[in-house]
């Protein structure tokens, strides 16, 4: 596939190239809905698509206009405010207690371990709708809905089997003799799990970490039901403003967002590369 | 003695084998340990809403609670008779009316009854403001002009309690009023008693044996009771609405009066419970089989393309030397990392009909202006937004199984004499077949429970049963119906996530590449 060979008749030519276009096409359609809004975002009018200005490059066509509503609109700060607020105590949940889970669920012993697994992984498999209504129902008889604990535990819960599945693939390269040769040397269990354990599983634990976020930042299902107005996210503001006046600040929004995936895919991926060279199974 | 006979022993004497087991038996309790507090966790705030959820698809416990008088009454009426049920039911449903009015429970139950039968819901409404003015006003004056006793809640008190046996309906409406009373924040020895329960110690005296009380204010009572002119319970009903002497209606109470009820999945499945049996709904309701349909329809729909488009790109990166694969996938992980309502929100920008494909379709000249494509809230739309936002979940697993077949099989397959085809055909796709089906089970459990690119792209024709579950939690109310899809679509998933465990394990999940 990489090469094509010098003796490759018309026909192998013609499909070599062929299936490189239909790749091509096919990556554009993964790709180019989401870099189109852009500059789309930048449009100085309020229409939903390129006007002739900005085809024809003019500065005049461009503006922050956009940019500048999100960050003044008091609906649109009150939501970003609510999701900085909400996501990272999500995150610290999942993470402390999906650590603490998966180091647990490493150990060469552990009872019932595929039904423990599969329990704690079925956040991840139930439709956010079926979880919704679960939580909807279940919050609202002990008096959690819409309160900001309701969409911090919900949201926590979604996030757990990101943490069990990044750190656990972690463990699975950890070297057991390391813990015996740190307790061998006097240190405590505590000591050991500081000062070893950790740092060595800490790109898992903190890709784990990241994963949760974007789960938290990004859900909207479970908000909508579980949460009240007062919880009203960023993604939560934006399928309002989907649903009913779409106005081009979302495209502002949207382009603020992709700019974070952005740089958490590039933290991931550098995470993920550091724990494969720490664990020493690529040579970096 | 030999060293054979003798258990091998530790160093502080203990025999070896209990030693081990001993020390297999701590490491699996801090093994549990470490993993009970996030499985508590999850239990509280995941699995018990899950088994809530499944519980409130069967639960009717509101009929049962709100009427149970009439619920007990309506035990002993046939449903094949024609005409509605005697007094004795009236009798129950009027007392059991008066308190369910003062809880303002009866529109609950009013709304829930209408889900079974429409029109039940204005009944309930209607005979709840009607309730409290029935001509029962006459017994009380009666026995008030008799003995002003009567007029005492004391009276009352120590009646229902010393004659609880030979009048057991004002016992039993004489203590649903302490509670109601009480309820209300108001003293029940100040509270005047209400005419319902001169009603129903009417309904006593009238069933006792004539002159057997021992107390003389009730003989005396029972005796001026047979002078009283009846007032017909079922007579005051019909004069509210002529619907309850309609015995379908008594039918519907008792059909659904049950705590447990099958009556949500048959309702799922466009069926209901009758007197008679299970039957279909009317043509016009049957809505939730072609909703269920539809769904699986659409996910086949979005799992094949995603397979059309997934698997030359898998192929293609599979097979490219590292370094440039790794430049690629950024272009397949960067949709999988944005955020979905950011992907939703570009595909109706651009899907619209003054968008931006549309626009450039009219540029091109290949559609005229006046009739641009409709490409948004309609099936198009929902499977377009969709398959671009699953992709990525069917190039990865294949991606990483395609990573995992020796370039070694095809050549030799062409070393052999088979063509570029044949070896295709023959040796790489059904290497690569475990792939599509990881792939396709995910898409295809990943589709059929999305909520939010439907409800923004898919309008009216385009959305799913999820939709559907959302409508009855948030605007109808009818939350037995939305625990009982719920529920349906649940096991769909269970089963599909079964099938995806035995072709992939669970363990093998990666995320990200």
């Amino acid at each position: 596939m990489s090469g094509l060979p010098p003796y490759a008749s018309f026909t192998q030519k013609l499909w070599h190239y062929a299936f490189r276009v239909i790749c091509g096409v096919v990556f554009f359609f993964l790709i180019a809905p989401i870099i189109v809004i852009i500059p789309l975002s930048f449009n100085a009018e309020d229409f939903f698509t390129f006007t002739p200005e900005m085809l024809a490059l003019d500065p005049d066509g461009y503006s922050l206009k956009h940019y500048n509503d999100f960050f003044t609109n008091p609906d649109w700060q009150q939501a970003m405010w609510n999701s900085i607020r909400i996501a990272p105590m999500a995150t610290l949940l999942s993470v402390s207690f999906g650590t603490l889970a998966a180091i647990g669920l490493s150990q060469p012993h552990v009872p019932f371990r595929r039904a423990i697994m599969a329990m704690l992984i079925s956040p991840m498999i139930v439709p956010l709708i079926i979880s919704a209504a679960g939580m909807y129902f279940f919050y609202s008889r002990i008096g959690l809905q819409g309160s900001y604990w309701g969409v911090v535990l919900a949201h926590a819960a979604l996030g757990i089997p990101f943490v069990i599945i990044t750190v656990t693939a972690t463990l699975v390269g950890f070297d057991r003799s390391l813990t015996r040769a740190a307790a061998n040397l006097g240190a405590n269990p505590v000591t050991t799990f500081a000062k070893v354990q950790m740092p060595l599983i800490l790109p898992g634990v903190i890709s784990g970490g990241l994963f949760a976020f974007i789960t938290s930042f990004d859900e909207v299902v479970v908000v909508l039901f579980v949460g009240s107005a007062g919880q009203k996210t960023l993604p939560w503001q934006m399928f309002t403003g989907l649903r009913e006046q779409i106005s081009p600040t979302i495209l502002a929004v949207a382009t603020i967002l992709v700019t974070v995936s952005v740089v958490l895919l590039a933290t991931i991926e550098i995470l993920r590369r550091r724990s494969e060279r720490l664990r020493g199974m690529s040579p970096g | 003695m030999t060293a054979i006979d003798s258990p091998v022993l530790t160093a502080d004497g203990t025999p070896l084998k209990a030693s081990l087991r001993r020390a297999l038996r701590r490491e699996k309790a801090r093994a549990f340990l470490l993993v009970a507090p996030l499985l508590l966790f999850v239990l509280l705030t995941f699995i018990a809403p899950i088994a809530d959820m499944l519980f409130r698809s069967v639960e009717n416990g509101i009929v049962h609670d709100t009427i149970p008088r009439t619920v007990q009454a309506l035990r002993n009426w046939e449903p094949e008779e024609s005409g509605a049920p005697g007094d004795d039911v009236f009798e129950a449903f009027y007392t059991d009316m008066v308190f369910a009015v003062e809880r303002k429970s009866h529109t609950r139950l009013g709304s829930r009854l209408n889900y079974e039968r429409t029109g039940l819901a204005s009944l309930f409404r209607k005979s709840g403001r009607r309730v409290g003015k029935f001509d029962t006003k006459d017994y009380a004056d009666a026995f008030k002009a008799l003995d002003p006793a009567w007029e005492d809640p004391a009276t009352w008190d120590v009646l229902a309690g010393s004659e609880a046996a030979s009048l057991p309906r004002t016992a039993s409406a004489h203590a649903t009023w302490l509670e109601a009373v009480q309820a209300d924040g108001s003293d029940p020895l100040e509270e005047e008693p209400w005419d319902v329960l001169y009603a129903a110690l009417y309904a006593d005296l009238m069933q006792a044996p004539a002159g057997g009380f021992g107390n003389p204010l009730l003989n005396d009572a029972q005796s001026a009771a047979a002078q009283l002119e009846p007032v017909s319970l079922s007579e005051q009903f019909g004069a509210i609405d002529e619907d309850w002497l309609d015995p379908e209606v008594w039918r519907t109470i008792q059909t659904y009066a049950a705590r447990y009820t099958p009556g949500y999945f048959l309702n799922s499945v466009d069926l209901k419970l009758t007197a008679g049996g299970v039957q279909y709904r009317d043509e016009g309701d049957r809505i939730y089989i072609l909703l269920f349909g539809r769904t699986l329809y659409m996910s086949l729909v979005i799992t094949i393309s995603c397979i059309l488009l997934g698997y030359p790109v898998a192929f293609l990166l599979a097979n490219l030397p590292l370094r440039t694969a790794n430049i690629l996938m950024i272009l397949v992980l960067l949709p999988f990392w944005t955020s979905l309502l950011v992907r939703t929100s570009s595909w109706k920008v651009l899907l619209q009909q003054q968008g931006v494909i549309n626009d450039i379709l009219v540029a091109l000249r290949i559609v005229d202006d006046a009739s641009r494509l409709i490409l948004i809230n309609n099936q198009t739309g929902t499977i377009i937004a969709m398959t671009h936002i699953l992709l990525p979940f069917m190039i990865l697993p294949l991606y990483s199984v395609m990573k995992t077949i020796p370039p070694t099989y095809v050549r030799a397959a062409k070393s052999l004499g088979a063509t570029d085809w044949t070896a295709f055909w023959r040796v790489y796709f059904p290497n690569s077949v475990p792939g599509i089906g990881a792939g396709s089970v995910l898409v295809f459990i990943l589709a059929i429970g999305y909520y939010i690119t439907p409800e923004l792209v898919g309008g009216t024709r385009g959305v799913f049963i999820s939709n559907r579950i959302a409508y009855h939690i948030s605007s109808s109310l009818n939350w037995g119906l939305a625990a009982a899809l719920g529920t349906i679509l649940l096991f769909a998933v269970l089963i599909l996530y079964w099938t995806y465990d035995r072709i992939v394990g669970i363990d093998n999940v990666k995320l990200g590449g």
